[in-house]
């Protein structure tokens, strides 16, 4: 009954050992897979008919394809494009690991820190690497938002920068506490199910209001896992936007 | 005090923090609705706007969860 029992890793296949930490194929790394799998069907597979009037899963795949494609020109211009696959992998990885991981019995990849940590510095870094080879020294106008008075500068300057820095730090904490959470919350409600049905029939009947509150959060967490993959990729987009034109 | 009590009783201060997302995400959804009913026509076009906020918001509600969690299970 314990809520945390489900983020459990179990290894499948042990590689070795590099210092005190195992090499091998766990449940995380398999439901990875899974997702890359599901995600390269879905865009490849259903795709390569080029249908002129799409089917349903064809249709998935073009409206997925022109929802991020319309997010990244409005935040980050068409400049930004180039950053569309970068952008787009994440958006469709988060969300299938997320609504994969909500499947009873399985396991949410991102509601591991690690994960989330992982892709939250690859933007990072990508935003900070883009920046200095396109502008050079002139990527550092980002920390000095212009119009400001030089005795004011001394104050932004420093937040602009704490900001700047803390950015990895609140966009990998966002999709992780929010699964997390989901998911504990989840196993709460349905933990009351199963301690009222031990009071026998009386306990039965008071379990229905835990139960739907299970359902109703069931569907509050596909909202969730939905939103949250949506928010990481805008987010990445701004990001990107910062590094594409840094001038305010 | 017994730490095992400090750590639920740290839990549940951890949990006021809720509070504050409650009121920005009501602020959010309200002030969206006052503008939609002012002009409804507009309304469509900002609610890729409405659900980001919404999302960014509830997130800070979050931590102050995950915190009581971490109190709770995990330290």
């Amino acid at each position: 009954m314990d809520p945390i029992h489900q983020f459990e890793i179990t290894s499948y296949l042990v590689f070795g050992h590099i210092g005190g930490a195992e090499i091998a194929f766990n449940k995380s790394a398999l439901y990875m897979l899974i997702s890359v799998a599901i995600i390269a069907w879905l865009m490849i597979g259903t795709t390569s008919a080029r249908a002129l009037v799409p089917g349903r899963l064809q249709g998935v795949a073009e409206m997925s394809y022109e929802f991020m494609a319309s997010a990244l020109q409005s935040t980050a211009g068409p400049e930004g494009m180039r950053f569309f696959p970068l952008v787009f992998s994440l958006f469709m990885f988060i969300a299938t690991v997320n609504i994969i991981g909500l499947i009873p019995y399985t396991f949410a990849v991102t509601a591991q820190i690690i994960i989330t940590v992982s892709l939250a510095m690859l933007v990072f870094l990508t935003v900070i690497v883009y920046g200095f080879w396109k502008h050079g020294l002139h990527f550092l106008k980002l920390f000095v938002p212009s119009g400001i008075p030089p005795l004011v500068l001394i104050l932004v300057v420093p937040i602009e920068v704490l900001s700047f820095l803390s950015r990895p730090i609140s966009h990998s904490v966002r999709l992780f506490a929010n699964i997390l959470a989901g998911h504990i919350t989840l196993k709460v409600f349905a933990g009351f199910v199963t301690m009222l049905s031990a009071f026998g029939f009386l306990g039965w009947i008071g379990a229905i209001i835990p139960f739907g509150m299970t359902v109703a959060l069931t569907a509050l967490e596909l909202l969730v896992a939905f939103l949250q993959a949506y928010v990481f990729a805008i987010l990445t987009c701004i990001y990107l936007n910062d590094a594409i034109h840094p001038g305010h | 005090m017994d730490p095992a009590a400090a750590k639920l009783i740290g839990a549940g201060i951890a949990c006021i923090g809720m509070g504050g997302a409650g009121v920005g995400v009501g602020t959010i959804f309200g002030r969206y609705l006052e503008a939609a009913i002012r002009n409804p026509s507009a309304a469509q076009g900002q609610f890729g706007n409405l659900i980001f906020g919404f999302a960014v918001t509830e997130a800070l509600g979050i931590f102050s969860l995950l915190i009581a969690l971490l109190l709770l299970f995990a330290l």
